[in-house]
């Protein structure tokens, strides 16, 4: 049996022990704790080193708010998970947990020093410490930074878990399965609506189930509470524990996500780890009730000081004592019960401590009654005891003054600050927030989703005051819908209702600089450094949480936000309402990478698509790359090639012989229709109106601003039908601007367009003799030149199946595109494989066709051109049609800065030494003017093997059509290459070999 | 995530299914060589930028089709939607 459990008390099991270590050593709790519970159970405090100044820590809070129990867990490989909050994490057989920020050990840390250099770290200090000098920052400052930034260790390996996403649609969502949360569910759910109702803990009842005493209806809360749940599971209210709503986002969605597997003793199989859940609801009820807020003074850090909720629900809800000799330190009523608890439950109480004058007489009574003293109007000045409290020194304070000192020994201070409530959600809407000068609080107030805010979160406080208004929020809810309910009635016996007062830092006799009076506790924020930056000039309070990062740690200052507008507001000598609040953001608390991603991961991250013939590329040995969503053969290397040999050989082979290449990837749509050339007239800057059935051309489309967007060959197949080409990439961009023009500036254009991309499979035949492999397949068209000429299209039918055979080419020989439907794909290639062996067909992949296109200084948009590049700058104005009288972009060509001089044009580079360029490299005209250099252009397309015997390469230079034969420099961190400018076709300029 | 009418379908989508295509009822001109260089960057770059109720145009991949919206650039919240080629709605009786 544990030291500080006491037996049969609580929600736990005590027949049900749970093996778990801490650290490395063995402990024993019970099924139904959390690592926190259990760890307090056995007398542990200590379970943490904090992030700035590796100060010894424990838990808190006992809730999701907790900043300093943080540990690491782990079940396998690939399970470990850093930063859990012990306070969260439920136990389970066998579960291996460890602490935090230490080194050698938690009892004793080499990193403490920090704390002894405190003034060295105050607010700021990352933009002041590390400044100099500059030679400290390589070896000195930056891995002390690293070594210091973030908190845990990330995990190493590859999560083997699966995380799942589902949609949700309901008319009510219940956020928050408290006492308000249920009592609106239940209104809302008996009125017949569909109700959805969630926790992010481990079971239903919030508050409650921290305080058995109360009696609802006649019947103990525990009672109450549990026919209550039946209740709404019999009404088909769909009902998740362990379920956190993250985001509160437009429309009423808000994301759930749903822990399914961390606290299962074995894992099921194939059993997903989280679920996150997009909801849309009708009506929201937020019922996430109040925040418990810390008292800021000396020493409030140390272990063994804790939030006053905190210690009745670890006593209420899990039966441990958090000590034997219990002080309590408060601002607030609602810290006498758990005094009063505690008390009851057999720990010694040494002092009820309340900063306020005027205390309540019921309870100061209730305290005579158990003989507890209590010291009214006093403040707190410091703590000791090295691993855990020992002692609290208290002073009273009496007309602003501090009076002397006295030291009352203790193993545990309870403190509260009051509450703030949890309004986290309702920001996320971008919600407003009235300050409620009573309470000190900042409340809910213009709503911009249809959404109710119940009970605590909204400052209401006691077990009746939640009930009645979560059962008004479940009807306004579903009144809203037009369901109406009467309205329910709860008798509260024993209710503990309470009022405080909120504070700044607590009045101190010593020096306040000196005190470690903390505000953030996860990144060790101090009512010192909020003042500190106020007088360095930090007057938003959004600046001063990013020069204290108050606020900025993962648990997004659920505790530290009202303290340090306290704070901050005093420094600056304003209300707090005039400082405000800083944003809240999802998500409410740290979630995992993996839920975020769900399915979207390996391979179904992003569509991968794949043409007819990856699948004979895949078993030929092809190597791929992604282009687009595409994966494409990229070189189809042999044995003992590399991919600079493989390359090498398939041009070759091509140049020589003929080569066999998937283009199936090509974008194509099909513009149909009476009005079709019409169209094509306006969309592409070439003139279509000529174009001869049975005829192609290469069609340069603009954007309205005159620069390139794409390009492809365009074939006319009838009067009224174009087969377009787009490049891999553009397909699904040019078929959007063709409908946008379409359907919004010229609806009056009869035209339909269609994308066919995936209907086709595109198999290009290129080389010298690519005509004698393509001809035995081919029935009804006579390939020979003088019918079939270069830039000609036809239907007909290539190995028994029906295509469109283009003759054209992208590598400057005699070349076809045959175009069969895409199931027929893999036969017709591996037909013309057959027929190609007699000529040493050679199939050759992306880069080949890089090379050879470049050859021929054919462009690829979007690498040669970078969506600043006209038809001009390209070289392309011949692809003009100057005696339209409009097409997109046209006008945009007269444009002042697109006809100016020294704009960056095409051309193409050859280096003296013939070295290879590297693309994106940057080009200077004088390599001896001094840096900054002037850059007056960069490479675009560079390749060292090809048909040439000397690398090649194009680029943008600056005026580089008018510098022909000139030597531009391209420094490069081995030294400055020199090149010489020159036309972009570097094979076969005369274009002899396509006439073929 | 908003939720979004396609007036074609007439259907509430989430914002999943649509995209966003820019400021609404800016009509290419009908002889844009007619324009002075400050008219055509005019109608090219210079946009509304509205602060609060913005005319835009939306499409719904669903059905490709493009259609126009008044949203509110403040809230992020959809007043109308209404088809391309219809003129800017009264948003007095929308929001009615
Ligand atoms: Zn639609």
């Amino acid at each position: 049996m544990n030291r500080y459990r006491i037996p049969g008390r609580g929600r736990v099991d005590h027949d049900a022990p749970v093996s778990f270590t801490f650290d490395g050593k063995s402990y024993q709790g019970l099924r139904g704790d959390t690592v926190a519970s259990a760890l307090l159970a056995n007398g542990v405090h200590l379970m943490g080193r904090s992030f700035k100044y590796h100060r010894p820590r424990g838990a808190v809070t006992a809730g999701s708010e907790e900043p300093n129990a943080l540990i690491g867990t782990s079940r396998g490989p690939g399970r470990f998970e850093p930063n859990t909050r012990a306070t969260m994490q439920e136990l389970r057989q066998g579960l291996v947990t460890e602490s935090q920020n230490k080194w050698p050990r938690l009892s004793f840390d080499i990193g403490a020093v920090n704390d002894r250099a405190y003034m060295l770290f105050s607010a700021g200090f990352y933009y002041k410490t590390f400044m100099w000098p500059r030679s400290f920052w390589d070896k000195v400052y930056e891995p002390f930074i690293r070594a210091a930034a973030g908190l845990g260790k990330s995990p190493s390996e590859e999560d083997p878990d699966t995380y799942a996403s589902r949609y949700l649609h309901t008319d009510v969502l219940v956020v928050g399965a408290g006492p308000a949360g249920i009592a609106a569910a239940h209104s809302a759910a008996l009125a017949g609506a569909r109700v959805v109702l969630v926790d992010e803990n481990s079971e239903m009842g919030g508050s409650i189930l921290s305080d058995p005493s109360v009696r609802v209806d006649k019947a103990g809360s525990w009672t109450w509470l549990a026919s209550r749940l039946a209740e709404l599971r019999a009404l088909g209210v769909r009902m998740m524990t362990r379920t956190t709503a993250i985001g509160y986002y437009h429309q009423n969605m808000v994301a759930l996500c749903e822990r399914l597997t961390d606290h299962l003793d074995d894992l099921p199989q194939d059993a997903p780890r989280e679920r996150m859940w997009r909801v849309r609801a009708q009506q929201v009820i937020l019922a996430q009730g109040a925040l418990e807020k810390p008292l800021v003074f000396d020493g409030n850090d140390r272990p063994g000081v804790m939030l006053a909720g905190a210690a009745q629900t670890y006593l209420n809800r899990y039966g441990v004592r958090v000590g034997d000799n219990v002080a309590v330190l408060t601002s607030h009523d609602s810290a006498w019960y758990a005094a009063f608890d505690l008390a009851d439950a057999g720990s010694r109480i040494a002092a009820i401590i309340d900063t306020r004058d005027d205390l309540r007489a019921d309870l100061a009574n209730a305290a005579a009654t158990r003989g507890i003293r209590v010291l009214k109007g006093h403040t707190a000045t410091g703590t000791k005891g090295r691993l855990r409290i020992a002692s609290v020194r208290v002073n009273p304070v009496a007309g602003g003054r501090v009076g002397k000192p006295a030291k009352i020994a203790c193993d545990a201070l309870l403190m509260s600050g009051g509450w703030t409530p949890s309004l986290h959600l309702f920001s996320h809407t971008k919600g407003s927030l009235a300050w409620d000068a009573d309470s000190k609080t900042f409340l809910p107030d213009h709503k911009t989703e249809a959404c109710q805010i119940a009970g605590a979160g909204r400052g209401l406080w006691g077990y009746e005051a939640a009930l009645v208004d979560g059962n008004a929020a479940g009807m306004a809810a579903v009144k809203a819908m037009g369901l109406t309910i009467s309205e329910g009635r709860f008798e509260v016996e024993g209710d503990r209702p309470g009022t405080g007062s909120s504070q700044k830092e607590l009045p101190t006799d010593r020096s306040a600089g000196k005190a470690k009076a903390f505000v953030d506790f996860q990144n060790d924020v101090t009512a010192k450094d909020l003042r500190l930056a106020v007088r360095e000039g930090m007057r938003s309070i959004e600046h001063v949480k990013r020069y204290t990062t108050n606020g900025m740690a993962t648990d997004q200052g659920k505790m530290s936000n009202i303290n340090g507008l306290m704070i901050a507001a005093d420094a600056l000598g304003k209300e707090p309402p005039q400082v405000g609040l800083t944003t809240f953001r999802p998500p409410y608390t740290p979630t995992s990478f993996g839920a975020f991603a769900g399915y979207m991961r390996g391979e179904t991250f992003q569509l991968t698509r794949k043409t007819p013939i990856d699948g004979w590329a895949e078993a030929h040995g092809a190597a791929f790359e992604p282009v687009a969503q595409w994966r494409r053969a990229w070189y189809f290397p042999q044995p003992g090639e590399d991919m600079h040999a493989a390359v090498a050989r398939e041009c070759r082979a091509t140049r020589a012989s003929v080569g066999i290449f998937d283009a199936s990837t090509l974008g194509k749509i099909e513009v149909a229709g009476p009005d079709a050339v019409e169209f094509m007239n306006r969309m592409y800057t070439n003139p279509w109106t000529k174009l001869g059935i049975g005829r192609c051309r290469y069609g340069l489309l603009l954007g309205e601003d005159g620069f390139i967007r794409d390009d492809g060959v365009i074939g006319r197949m009838s009067p009224d039908l174009f087969h377009v080409t787009t490049t891999t990439g553009g397909a699904a961009r040019v078929l959007n601007m063709m409908e946008d023009y379409l359907q919004t500036e010229w609806p009056d254009l009869n035209v339909w367009l269609t994308s066919t991309t995936e209907q086709w499979a595109t198999i290009a035949l290129n080389g010298p003799n690519a005509r004698k492999v393509l001809e035995p397949l081919v029935d009804g068209l006579d390939l020979s030149g003088a019918a079939f000429p270069h830039m000609s299209v036809a239907e007909c039918s290539v190995a028994g199946l029906p295509a469109r055979l283009f003759r054209l080419s992208f590598t400057g020989e005699l070349g076809f595109e045959i175009n069969v439907p895409a199931r027929h794909g893999l036969t017709l290639w591996n037909a013309l494989m057959e027929s190609g062996k007699a000529y040493d067909i050679c199939p050759y992949g992306t880069e080949t066709m890089h090379v050879l296109r470049a050859e021929k200084g054919y462009i690829i948009v979007g690498q040669d051109t970078d969506g600043t590049v006209t038809p001009q700058d390209a070289g392309l104005t011949w692809a003009i049609g100057k005696k339209k009288p409009d097409f997109v972009g046209k006008r945009s060509l007269e444009r002042p800065d697109l006809v100016t001089s020294g704009r960056k044009q095409l051309v193409g580079l050859l280096t003296e030494d013939g070295s290879k360029l590297e693309e994106g490299a940057q080009i200077v005209l004088d390599p001896n003017q001094p840096k900054p250099m002037k850059m007056v252009g960069h490479v675009t397309s560079s390749y060292d093997c090809g048909t040439l015997g000397y690398p090649i390469a194009m680029a943008v230079i600056e005026g580089g059509h008018d510098r022909m034969g000139e030597t531009v420099h391209i420094p490069m961190p081995g030294g400055i290459q020199r090149a010489k400018i020159t036309s972009t076709v570097f094979y076969d300029p005369d274009g002899e070999r396509l006439k073929a | 995530m908003l939720l979004i009418n396609c007036p074609y379908c007439e259907e509430t989508l989430p914002e999943l299914e649509f995209a966003y295509a820019g400021e609404a009822h800016i009509d290419r001109p009908a002889d844009p060589s007619a324009l002075t260089d400050e008219e055509w960057r005019d109608f090219l770059f210079i946009r509304t930028n509205a602060r609060g109720t913005h005319f835009e145009r939306w499409r719904h991949i669903g059905c490709g089709r493009f259609f126009n919206a008044a949203r509110d650039t403040v809230s992020d919240r959809f007043l109308t939607t209404y088809k391309a080629g219809q003129p800017r709605p009264d948003l007095k009786e929308a929001a009615e």
